[in-house]
């Protein structure tokens, strides 16, 4: 057995349950945990590096680790570091002059150890070769994010948005759960080749593979949040935490995606013709739902939420497109979403009013620009990039899944997925203006986070014209990782 | 000379004032913003000096691959394109002096706005890539958007929005046109393109992207609505480069990749085109005459101006071709000049009302003789830049379709009375109103402005010459393009019979 394939989930599980150890041992141990736990996940990315790329199917085929979920566990190592940082520095912060607000209490050392545990469930699923280590990676991301989401318990919009993701992940994976026994029921296998074998042998119009396959692909657009899955997701969002949100908004969303795009196009490969309509329909409604309902939104948390069902829309029409050059688009679309979001939740947890109180409010932005223009500058770097605007790096990631979608023929999605980036283009461009063309707002407090503005600094520079520099390379590492998927 | 990146320098020195701009304190700003905008035009005018008319059709050529084949770093410009970035480059340094005692908040900003502005356009007319092209194009909302914002009139939010998503709208049908094209050619270099024959049927379809992208910018009627509402809300120097330069882009788009890309697609829309122009050129020439606001006025009238634009450059002929392009610099300076006259007004009696004013020709005389030219030019008088290229894209219009130039010219004579009628209201007639009597004449730094663009004026209609010698090559090769597809247009002209001059002698 190869073990070393494995080592960084391996160092993950073992760190995080020694972390668990210290947590509930050691007083006070929030700092601790957190800096050891950014640690392994940077040591695991570094792993990743040097793993064995090929190294073929492991455990009799329930997982691969090829350059397909090297790729995705980079990624979402990365995301989860960052937003152990970003929570450690908010929970510490909120400490106001009269010591209102004091929240570090409430943020106990186990939030890393829970982060960790999602990641090491995340990492499973970008490496399933099965329905079975699919769950299980799908489960051990969700039970930790559902802690997570209530993870100030005091907080009544917390504890409503952890029960809210609770039940409805549960019923969503009892969707999936369905799905998967159907599968398993008319193939009589779990394996993802075997059940291409089996969509080969029997075509795609068999009715109980065709009801497995669509249920599969529910449970899945509910872990992704595509429309009409997606009601959780603005609620969750503005319930949970703001540094939870924005790995919720990250990370596991990336995850996600990776997982989709493994199961249709390994496993459900040779049934492309069954699941791409389903795909492109949810896809430009996910593009449309969430460029219209972030109309109304005052709350930045949620226009965020919405803003992710929008761009997960854009990612499915890569998915859509099929083949390495979707597959690639898609990995590529993630890569820089998960830049431009982390980026953007950096800012937002950053804004304080003067008494150290989160502010979530649009409002709170107004005239950002005159008083911050660093931040004001960085946020609208971040919004332009998620609209797509050309020169910021987010038109590139929607122009790679564009590319595919016309090569494969899908010009009418292609034209449809474009209309609603001006439709969505709408909302980003509200926030700009919130920014730099309205009156200044209450000063807004100061925040000491100089690791944070690093990172916010070099979020903005990678999404800003500088980063098409990283284009060629970039590309490279997409199509080396979609090409282990074929 | 291939040595200097020449264009990139271009591009990149505005960037570089832009920044500078940034961490400056604001009256420095100024002077940054104006050294680089100087330094940019003296480079252009280096470059006017070592292009060779008549020599490789692209020139000042570089290249660097970005991603794979799908985006480089590719600029190159022919004739047509030199002629744009000198008429980008030569409004700059107006601008920004346009602006330096009218804009008084966030100076910095501002500055590095128009800056980026300025690379942003330049890289538009010399992208010798798709999808680079595109990247310009479209960038150059961003800083517009927050000119128009930030430094805008009462109204300048609603305007700001319009201006961007009508603009975004119109384009992002033609980044898939874009895509489908890369596909098909497996190439995104412009010059391969533009000699790559696509099939027929897909080019109406193509076409189309494209037009609705162009035919915003223009703008077209029936999508020329943002226009007066950006044009208004605006700061006066952003109302000059709108006008100036960024409408230009709509007719660069046509002449670059519409006419020879799509030939046959063009001659088949060629009465679509000539419909909308025809109803452009009546239509926003009446809306003109009645409009009391001064910015708005001009902003019909420029729809009207590009209504000229595209007649001439759907006529498929020399002169109507070569017309165009001269009606689109001669518009460049002189909307340009007359929105500077507006601000001139504006900013000291701070409204844009036609009936405030009244009269001025007895206490601004300066004012009231340059006003007078750019009115001319824009009429187009005889001796003016508006001149020759109206007449030459009319000339061109009427050996394509004589019921096209027939509506056409009904436009010069609406240009004349709006024009007329509004100068007399504003320098003529008795000043009613005494604070607008008391407006003191034009100061050095407005006759810096001014002059220029007047010397400039009268230069392209005395010796167009100087300015169609470099386009002619480029022309020449677009006619070859065009050759298989020019209809053969209605008012068959025939040669006539030479007499020659002794026999004209004798007979006398």
């Amino acid at each position: 057995m190869n073990f070393a394939a494995l080592l960084p989930e391996l160092v993950l599980t073992a760190g995080a349950i020694a972390l668990m150890m210290v947590a509930a041992f050691v007083p006070r141990a929030g700092r601790i945990t957190s800096g050891v736990a950014v640690g392994l996940l940077v040591a695991a990315t570094v792993m990743l590096i040097g793993a064995p790329q090929e190294s073929g199917p492991l455990f009799g085929g329930m997982i691969a680790a090829d350059g397909f979920s090297a790729f995705g566990k980079m990624l979402i190592f990365l995301g989860a570091a960052v937003a152990i940082i970003g929570a450690h520095g908010w929970f510490g912060q909120m400490v106001g002059e009269d010591g209102a607000n004091d929240l570090s209490g409430q943020h106990g050392a186990e939030f890393p150890v829970l982060i960790l545990f999602s990641v090491v469930g995340m990492a499973v699923m970008v490496s399933a070769t099965s329905l079975v280590t699919l769950y299980v990676g799908l489960e051990l991301q969700s039970l930790a994010a559902y802690v997570l989401a209530s993870y100030r318990r005091s907080d009544a919009r917390s504890a409503e948005a952890g029960l809210k993701y609770f039940v409805l992940g549960s019923l969503a994976s009892g969707i999936l759960l369905y799905g998967i026994s159907l599968l398993y029921g008319f193939t009589g296998t779990t394996d993802f080749s075997g059940i291409a074998a089996a969509f080969l042998r029997e075509g795609p119009h068999s009715l109980g593979l065709l009801f497995g396959l669509v249920f599969l692909l529910a449970g899945l657009a509910f872990k992704i949040s595509a429309v009409p899955f997606h009601m959780w997701t603005p609620d969750v969002y503005e319930g949970a935490p703001t540094p939870v949100t924005a790995f919720f908004a990250s990370a596991p969303k990336v995850a996600a995606v990776l997982l989709a795009t493994r199961v249709c196009l390994g496993a459900l490969g040779p049934a492309i013709e069954a699941w791409r309509q389903i795909v492109i329909v949810v896809a430009l409604a996910s593009i449309l739902l969430g460029a219209v309902a972030a109309y109304g939104q005052t709350n930045i948390k949620r226009l965020l939420a919405y803003s992710s069902i929008n761009n997960v829309g854009f990612a499915l029409i890569g998915l859509a497109a099929g083949g390495l050059q979707g597959a690639s688009s898609v990995l590529f679309y993630m890569a820089v979403y998960l830049v431009m979001t982390l980026g953007a939740f950096l800012c937002v947890l950053r804004l304080r009013g003067e008494d150290g109180e989160p502010l979530e409010q649009l409002s709170a932005l107004s005239g950002l620009s005159q008083a911050r223009p660093g931040l004001a500058a960085a946020l609208a770097f971040f919004m332009f990039s998620l609209a797509g605007i050309p020169p910021f790096l987010g038109f590139w990631s929607k122009l790679a899944v564009f590319i595919a979608a016309v090569h494969a023929g899908l010009i009418w999605v292609a034209v449809i997925g474009i209309l609603g980036t001006v439709v969505g283009a709408y909302y980003y461009l509200k926030v700009v203006k919130i920014l730099y063309f309205d009156a200044p707002a209450a000063p807004l407090g100061r925040v000491r986070a100089p690791l944070e503005g690093a990172l916010i600094a070099v979020a903005a520079i990678f999404v800003s014209p500088l980063g098409y520099l990283l284009i060629g390379p970039i590309t490279r590492l997409t199509g080396n990782a979609a090409s282990s998927l074929f | 000379m291939n040595s200097v990146p020449l264009l990139s320098l271009l591009i990149a020195i505005p960037l570089v004032g832009g920044m500078a701009c940034l961490i400056v304190s604001p009256s420095s700003a100024r002077w940054v913003a104006l050294l680089a905008t100087l330094l940019d035009l003296i480079l252009g005018i280096l470059m006017w000096t070592a292009y060779v008319p008549g020599g490789p059709q692209w020139q000042f050529v570089e290249h660097v691959s970005l991603a794979g084949n799908s985006l480089s770093w590719a600029l190159g410009i022919d004739g047509i394109a030199l002629m744009l970035i000198m008429l980008s480059v030569f409004l700059m340094p107006i601008c920004i002096g346009a602006s330096w005692r009218a804009i008084e908040k966030r100076v910095p900003e501002y500055m590095a706005a128009f800056l980026l502005m300025e690379a942003l356009m330049i890289g538009v007319f010399a992208a010798q890539d798709l999808l680079l092209f595109y990247i310009f194009f479209e960038g150059g909302l961003i800083p517009m958007y927050l000119i128009i914002g930030i430094w805008g009139g009462a109204e300048r939010i609603k305007a700001s929005y319009k201006f961007f998503l009508y603009t975004l709208a119109g384009s992002v049908l033609m980044l898939i046109a874009m895509l489908v094209m890369i596909g098909m050619a497996g190439t995104s270099s412009i010059p391969a393109l533009m000699a790559y024959n696509f099939p027929v049927g897909l080019q109406s379809w193509l076409w189309l992207a494209f037009f609705a992208s162009f035919a915003v910018k223009m703008p077209m009627w029936p999508v020329h609505t943002w226009l007066p509402d950006a044009h208004v809300q605006a700061p006066t120097a952003g109302s000059v480069i709108l006008a100036g330069v960024l409408l230009k882009m709509g007719g660069y788009g046509f002449i670059r990749f519409s006419l020879p890309m799509f030939p046959e697609a063009s001659a088949q829309f060629l009465p679509l085109v000539f419909v909308l122009s025809g109803i452009a050129v009546v239509y926003t020439s009446l809306v003109a005459l009645v409009q009391r606001d001064m910015k708005k006025l001009i902003a019909y009238s420029s729809v009207a101006h590009m209504a000229f634009v595209t007649f001439g450059l759907f006529a498929f002929n020399r002169q109507g071709i070569e017309g165009a392009l001269i009606v689109m610099l001669s518009h460049g300076l002189v909307s340009a000049a007359l929105f500077l006259c507006v601000g001139v007004i504006y900013d000291r009696l701070h409204t844009r009302e036609i009936a405030r004013y009244g009269g001025l020709s007895n206490n601004m005389p300066g004012y009231a003789l340059l006003f007078m030219l750019f009115t001319m030019a824009s009429v187009g008088l005889p001796g003016t830049s508006g001149f020759v290229g109206e007449f030459l894209s009319l000339t061109g219009t009427y050996r394509a379709s004589s019921w096209g130039a027939a509506v056409a010219t009904t436009g010069i004579i609406l240009g004349a009375a709006y024009m007329l009628y509004l100068y007399w209201r504003i320098c003529f007639g008795t000043s009613i109103n005494t604070d607008a009597a008391a407006m003191p004449d034009l100061d050095t730094r407005e006759w810096w402005l001014l002059a220029p663009i007047a010397a400039v004026v009268l230069w392209m209609g005395v010796y167009p010459e100087s300015f169609m010698a470099p386009m002619r090559a480029d022309v020449g090769r677009l006619l070859v393009r065009l050759q298989p597809v020019t209809p053969a247009g209605d008012s068959q002209l025939t040669k006539g019979k030479p007499v020659t001059i002794t026999t004209h002698g004798a007979t006398e």
